[in-house]
């Protein structure tokens, strides 16, 4: 299914991150799921947040550059080569997946968060596979 | 020795009467070849036969880099396109260069006061020199290259970027001089000491310049190298290097004031200050065929030293620069505007983001990054797009300026913010 995820620009420097989550904190925004990427000089946290319109408002209140976007979840099956399964799939279809990364779920296995060239493509591919 | 004894040790009586003649031809020949000087003095009501004398130059009306840009890039030739013969051209405020134009008498000029310049420092015809200086439209590399030519060294063009190949013909070409800027020399300096090589060249003599540099960088480059080192000015809009040099004495740089008529005023009132004070250096070029200029606001602030040097020398004295009355830098030898920087991020990005230019001078080496806020509207959740926006600015910034800088992208508001005004920039090298 679609998602909303809101990235936000950090620079690489002690605190920012943690100034970044305080703020969220304020704001009561609960983190569902996040990863962060780093380059040497800037870091690009995605998260998936229960409110993301007030998550993002928070942040540019504090002056933080922050986007939302649509990606996809996708559920995982605790199965070994599952996941193989379901990138094949998708590049199969031709598609680049851009990014992904996984968060729990509270039932059995986990969800799997995918940016991919073509979301539309690629979330119609995954439909075709067991589970999802 | 002396190059040009006649001229450059003539008294200043016979000096003033020379520059005099020279002004009144001057401004008679712009007035009738040059449309755009010729509006500016009809504009005040000025007419060729007012200026009797040195002393009337102050009637004249004063040249900017503003009217350069308004006259890019032949608008201010004095002589027909076809009696040219080169042009050169730096940086200008905007996207625009500002260009240079000669003819081949200019190019002569200009080859006699490089002469001048390089004799100063003590250069002969049975010297080796190697001319560290970019060639191209950058005067820093032509113009140190015919000045020695018509000296009758012998000349390796090396031009700029290759250290390794200077540092083995330096020791296997027993180069005996060498023409770069200061910041590169003490950068051979230390490779050559890393290397264990220094007891192994022949250098004598440095002639430095297109950057400002301090008495301190004179002496290292003097201790580590065992040689005397020598400061040239010049600016691409009056000719290029040679427009001044110091010799033995070190006491300011001799203005070769036949060709060059300075003047020193207050930038905000722009009266002459009095003998001996500090103002902006301006220049009115008494010789020049192909783009000569009245009363040139170099922005250079200095002040000029008259009186006959120990050297022997009459040449008004340039003393040492305090600073710019505007905003250019100058980084690796390069002049550049912060306006320049704005442009380019302007391109990228639609308009213009926050930024600030950072400049450093690290291991002799000047630094120059340019940090920019991120903005919504350019930014993305993939790095690839960040990073390739990055890249863009960085090439647009190289292809504006003619240098690289470090691109940086920062969060906003982390940019320093001053009495309401965004300060753009910080120059952290301690030269003046």
């Amino acid at each position: 299914m679609y998602i909303k995820q809101l990235s936000v620009f950090l620079e690489n420097k002690p605190g920012t991150l943690e100034e970044a989550l305080k703020i969220l904190k304020e704001s009561e925004v609960n983190i569902v799921a996040l990863s962060l990427a780093d380059t040497s000089e800037f870091g690009l946290l995605r998260i998936v947040v229960d409110k993301p319109e007030e998550a993002k408002q928070a942040l540019r209140d504090k002056g933080y550059t922050s986007i939302l976007n649509e990606v996809l979840m996708v559920h995982l099956k605790d199965q070994v080569g599952y996941l193989q399964k379901l990138i094949e799939t998708v590049s199969g279809a031709g598609i680049n997946v851009e990014y992904m990364y996984a968060a729990p779920t509270l039932s059995e296995g986990a969800d799997l968060i995918l940016k991919t060239s073509d979301l539309k493509g690629a979330e119609e591919a995954i439909r075709k596979v067991d589970g999802n | 020795m002396i190059w040009n004894e006649a001229k450059e040790c003539m008294s200043r009586d016979e000096l003033k009467s020379l520059q005099s003649k020279r002004l009144v031809k001057l401004v008679d020949r712009v007035y009738h070849n040059v449309e755009y000087y010729r509006k500016k003095m009809q504009a005040i009501g000025l007419e060729p036969s007012d200026i009797k004398g040195v002393e009337d130059i102050v009637k004249l009306p004063f040249t900017t880099y503003e009217d350069l840009n308004a006259a890019y890039p032949y608008g201010l030739c004095a002589a027909p396109l076809s009696q040219i013969v080169r042009v050169q051209a730096s940086s200008g405020t905007t996207g625009k260069s500002k260009v240079a134009t000669y003819t081949r008498r200019d190019i002569e000029i200009w080859s006699e006061c490089v002469a001048r310049a390089l004799t100063m420092a003590g250069v002969t015809r049975d010297d080796i020199i190697q001319v560290g200086y970019g060639y191209g439209l950058f005067t820093g590399g032509l113009g140190a290259h015919y000045g020695a030519e018509n000296l009758g060294a012998m000349v390796i063009p090396m031009s700029t970027g290759n250290t390794k190949k200077l540092i083995t013909m330096m020791i296997d070409c027993q180069v005996t001089a060498i023409a770069c800027t200061p910041s590169y020399l003490l950068h051979v300096a230390e490779a050559l000491e890393e290397q264990g090589l220094v007891d192994q060249i022949k250098l004598k003599i440095a002639i430095c310049g297109a950057e400002p540099w301090t008495d301190n960088m004179r002496k290292q480059i003097e201790e580590r190298l065992h040689i005397k080192a020598y400061d040239i000015y010049g600016l691409t809009e009056i000719m290029g290097p040679g427009v001044a040099c110091d010799c033995d004495h070190h006491k300011g740089l001799h203005i070769y004031e036949d060709h060059f008529l300075p003047e020193i005023i207050d930038p905000e009132t722009l009266k002459p200050v009095g003998d001996g004070e500090s103002g902006e250096l301006v220049i009115t070029t008494l010789t020049k065929e192909g783009m000569p200029l009245l009363r040139y606001r170099t922005r250079d602030l200095t002040s000029l030293e008259t009186g006959t040097c120990e050297c022997g020398r009459t040449m008004a004295r340039i003393q040492r620069f305090k600073g710019r009355s505007d905003d250019m830098l100058v980084i690796r030898g390069v002049n550049v505007f912060p306006s320049q920087v704005e442009h380019a991020l302007l391109s990228v990005a639609g308009t213009t983001p926050n930024y600030f230019i950072t400049v450093d001078r690290v291991d002799n080496n000047d630094t120059f990054e340019v940090a920019i806020e991120v903005e919504e509207r350019f930014f993305s959740d993939e790095i690839r797009a960040l990073e390739s926006l990055r890249d863009k600015v960085a090439s647009a910034i190289h292809q504006a300026v003619g240098i690289k800088a470090k691109v940086k992208l920062v969060e906003p508001n982390t940019l320093e913010h001053s009495q309401g005004k965004t300060k753009h920039v910080n120059d952290k090298r301690k030269l003046v």
